[in-house]
């Protein structure tokens, strides 16, 4: 007989599989949050396998600060008509409007508009009750001890001191009306394993991911992609450098790496080697320490 | 790591300054799960509460609240991977009124770490988390003894530790329990052998945690499939969702689904990647049987040769873990599986003092207490104890007001008869176990199990009852009263192995004889019914009669307990 031991990615597989049901099973209206990155596309694929042979029995929703990469849209769009989902997009098209960005009102203001105020509007438009996210507990440290079920309040805020304790796999799905859950179904995933899935199940990846030539800004450590005119000061100028993204968010505020890994396998080669953790190149984790966790108090994911 | 690494979940229980959080702090580090700019961040803080460059505990204290107590106060999820393993690090508080957070840690766990300061030894902390431990059964423990430097590496400590420790981990049904002379802060048999230990013969404390075996752990033998969700994307498709608890499950496989009882086969296991061959736990799958069969969320569907226990009531371990004190005869929510029914503590047997074991009688539960009480469930669960099965044996308290999860608890042993063998002069009826034809079988044919029901001067609704049953669908027959042979007992029980309903009607009351045909029948399948409080009419004593079959779960008709259940 052969030995009956899933390897630690199909465990984990099993796990997200588990709570992507137990959501759609228990909760009225469910969404999924789509960020286009890596953790968006390997949340999509557990929900393909979920739900197979149905297709995705809920929206996603994309919350769009309006300053996200070209080739993002790109890649959302195509996999939209791919996979057949319902995709609704959000902006807070009245804070851009009036000219939100980081350069005018710093980083934390500018997310606090274009993520979090943009994300509990959209919540509360789609009337939603749970809502799952892609974030890892492997990411950040306050991450570390959020529940796969995170009971937000009628404000959407979160509250680490009066989180419900989870035990097993049996979670509690009980809210009041305006309460939410948002849901993390790839909690106890790292960032190699979203690597090691992507490439075991080759899932579909935004380009940016890999090593190319881009015409960048180079600002000390920072490597700065130029998209949405960004604001060049006097005496610089952008250049070709071999660079790929890390992680993935708005332009203005995700550094680049230098790199050349063009492929999976080389990638992670890289990441291995890697001494500097994941949302290093993020400028918003950077501000404050713990800034991260007053972020989420206020409502972010 | 490789692809087929495989993935341990542990759990580390220490008191507050055993250098626990330094020791994950050193494993992560050890594992190259550490990024430089998180070293460089806590190289940074302002705070440094250890003797040497770099505080590791830093690394794992996440929460601003705690890092300015210096206290780790909730569950934190860590990782880390070596080639041949994965690591999911539950990292929980050891302070005094954290038992919640502990058992929240030790729910999902395969191995606990137990912290011992060698300087100070197995204190009552140390107990505590053995016991729970052991209540919330997990397979491996192993006692990291730290601070190994301090008492210069000494073997009598370690030893003298390690006895005491093993006295009391016996006491509470610990076993495999492993121990490791360790410095978190120098880094001695962490990784490597430390040479300041050449008595210690083991191995060091990561090789122990990439070899203990996780296959023996697991149940292949009794299927346990909760049904989470039905998937119908098109008429002709009806898959049965879940995560497998327990058992295989391969196409072809003849199954029963629960509450019905119907069985029928495995058609097929579709899956994205292709239809399965076989489908074992922890996996998800989807399933799909020969048989239109009416399964909905919260059915079960087993092994028909071993079935759970189904009933409303069982016995229970229970951890509490809100302000709010738990009551008897409140009204909680009560999770189990993907089932979600009203439930009572019918009644809380005593608390158990987690310092010294021993039973206290209690009212009320408080935050953090661990009691052994009695639950009553609106509707029938499909169970297995705690012991036998770590997922269909658990399940949470809600508050239904507050919608706090308000306790986890852990089924224990249940209390189901074993039936004493049946001798009637020359003749002797075989057990059950050594039948062709098992009780499951019976209780799938006949939609009920059998029960002995003893009814005292009523004859007309002896024969209403059986009328009444039999109209249900029962397999149901009277045993008219007998005043000479006295074997009444011993032909209910003969009514009763072939799956009968035995409805013994006698004209007086005979406590001997009533006694007998309970031990026969096994205590949870015999009804004394007390003509006492029967209502007169026979009309409303028979419906009385019914709804006592009912709740010992002797009748499952589904329509029945579905009327105005509803949660």
């Amino acid at each position: 007989m052969e030995p009956h031991i899933l390897s630690h990615l199909r465990a984990l597989e099993a796990e997200s599989i588990h709570i992507l049901r137990e959501v759609v099973a228990e909760f009225a209206n469910p969404v999924m949050l789509y960020s286009v990155g890596k953790d968006s596309s390997v949340m999509l694929r557990l929900a393909q396998k979920a739900f197979f042979p149905a297709k995705i029995p809920f929206s996603v929703l994309h919350v769009d600060t309006g300053y996200k990469f070209k080739e993002m849209y790109e890649f959302r769009d195509n996999l939209v008509k791919e996979l057949g989902l319902n995709l609704i997009v959000h902006t807070n098209q009245e804070a851009l409007d009036a000219g939100t960005n980081p350069f005018k009102l710093g980083t934390q203001k500018c997310c606090a508009l274009l993520k979090t105020r943009a994300l509990l509007d959209a919540l509360a438009a789609g009337g939603y009750d749970a809502a799952f996210g892609g974030a890892r507990r492997d990411e950040e440290k306050s991450r570390a001890k959020e529940r796969i079920y995170s009971f937000r309040d009628k404000f959407g805020q979160w509250d680490p001191k009066n989180q419900r304790p989870e035990l097993w796999n049996v979670y509690n799905a009980k809210i009041e009306k305006g309460e939410t859950i948002r849901v993390f179904p790839i909690s106890n995933w790292t960032e190699l394993d979203i690597w090691s899935y992507i490439e075991v199940e080759k899932i579909p990846i935004v380009p940016l991911y890999f090593a190319k030539e881009r015409e960048m800004l180079v600002r000390g450590n920072n490597v700065i992609p130029l998209e949405h005119n960004y604001p060049i000061q006097i005496g610089e100028k952008p250049e070709m450098v071999k660079v790929r993204m890390r992680s993935l968010g708005c332009t203005y505020c995700t550094g680049a790496i230098r790199s050349d890994a063009e492929t999976l396998p080389q990638l992670m080669d890289e990441l291995v080697q890697f001494k500097r953790s994941e949302r290093e190149n993020r400028i918003i984790d950077h501000d404050t320490e713990g800034s991260m966790e007053i972020k989420k108090r206020e409502g972010y994911f | 790591m490789s692809v087929e690494s495989q993935l341990l979940r542990f759990t580390t229980a220490g008191s507050v300054d055993d250098g626990k959080s330094t020791l994950i702090g050193r494993l992560l580090y050890e594992a190259k799960s550490v990024y430089e700019d998180q070293l460089a961040s806590v190289q940074n803080s302002s705070v440094n509460r250890s003797t040497g460059p770099i505080d590791f505990s830093l690394l794992t204290d996440g929460l601003r609240a705690e890092r300015e107590q210096g206290i780790t106060i909730d569950v934190a999820y860590r990782y880390a991977a070596t080639p041949r393993r994965k690591f999911i690090i539950a990292d929980t508080p050891g302070h005094e009124q954290y038992t919640r957070n502990m058992a929240t840690g030790a729910s999902t766990a395969d191995l606990a770490i137990v912290l011992i300061d060698a300087r100070k030894g197995v204190l009552v902390q140390s107990r505590r988390h053995a016991f729970i431990t052991s209540l919330l059964g997990i397979r491996y423990v192993a006692v990291a003894v730290n601070k190994m430097d301090l008492v210069d590496f000494r073997e009598d400590v370690f030893n003298k530790i390690q006895a005491e420790f093993l006295a009391y981990a016996n006491s509470v049904g610990l076993k495999n329990v492993a121990f490791f002379p360790i410095s978190a802060l120098e880094g001695d048999n962490i990784t490597e052998s430390s040479p300041r230990t050449p008595w210690y013969k083991g191995p060091p404390l990561l090789d122990h945690l990439e070899s203990v075996d996780l296959v023996e752990a697991r149940n292949f033998t009794d299927l346990r499939f909760p049904v989470q969700y039905v998937n119908r994307p098109t008429l002709d498709f009806r898959g049965f969702t879940g995560q497998l608890a327990s058992g295989i499950l391969r196409p072809g496989q003849t199954v029963m689904t629960l509450p019905s009882g119907r069985i029928t086969k495995v058609k097929s296991l579709p899956s994205y990647d292709g239809d399965l061959a076989e489908a074992f736990p922890p996996m998800s799958v989807t399933v799909c049987l020969e048989d239109e069969v009416d399964v909905s969320r919260g059915d079960m569907i087993v092994d028909p040769n071993h079935v759970p226990h189904v009933s409303r009531r069982f016995a229970a371990k229970l951890v509490w873990m809100h302000e709010t004190p738990g009551e008897a005869e409140r009204d909680y929510l009560l999770k189990h599986t993907s089932q979600t029914v009203r439930a009572q503590i019918s009644r809380i047997r005593h608390r158990i003092d987690i310092n010294t074991l021993a039973e206290q009688p209690a009212n009320k539960l408080e935050l953090n207490e661990i009691a052994s009480i009695q639950v009553e469930t609106r509707r029938p669960l499909f169970f297995d104890s705690y012991q036998q099965n770590r997922i269909t044996g658990a399940f949470i308290l809600i508050d239904p007001i507050s919608n706090a999860t308000v306790a986890a608890g852990m089924i224990e042993e249940s209390t189901a008869e074993s039936l004493e063998p049946l001798k009637l002069g020359s003749l002797e009826f075989t057990g059950e176990t050594e039948a062709t034809v098992t009780p499951a079988e019976r209780y799938a044919r006949a939609g009920h199990y059998p029960a002995t029901v003893w009814l005292t001067a009523r004859q007309d609704l002896a024969m209403l009852l059986e009328r009444k049953l039999f109209d249900l669908g029962c397999q149901v027959h009277v045993l008219a009263d007998d005043r000479e042979s006295h074997l009444l007992p011993e032909l209910a029980r003969v009514l009763n192995s072939a799956g009968l309903i035995a409805i013994c009607s006698i004209a007086a009351p005979d406590p001997v004889e009533a006694e007998r045909a309970a031990a026969l029948a096994g205590e949870n399948r015999f009804l004394l019914i007390d003509p006492q409080t029967l209502p007169v009419r026979d009309e409303e004593a028979s419906e009385v009669i019914m709804k006592q079959l009912e709740d010992r779960s002797v009748l499952r008709r589904k329509e029945r307990f579905e009327i105005g259940e509803g949660i």
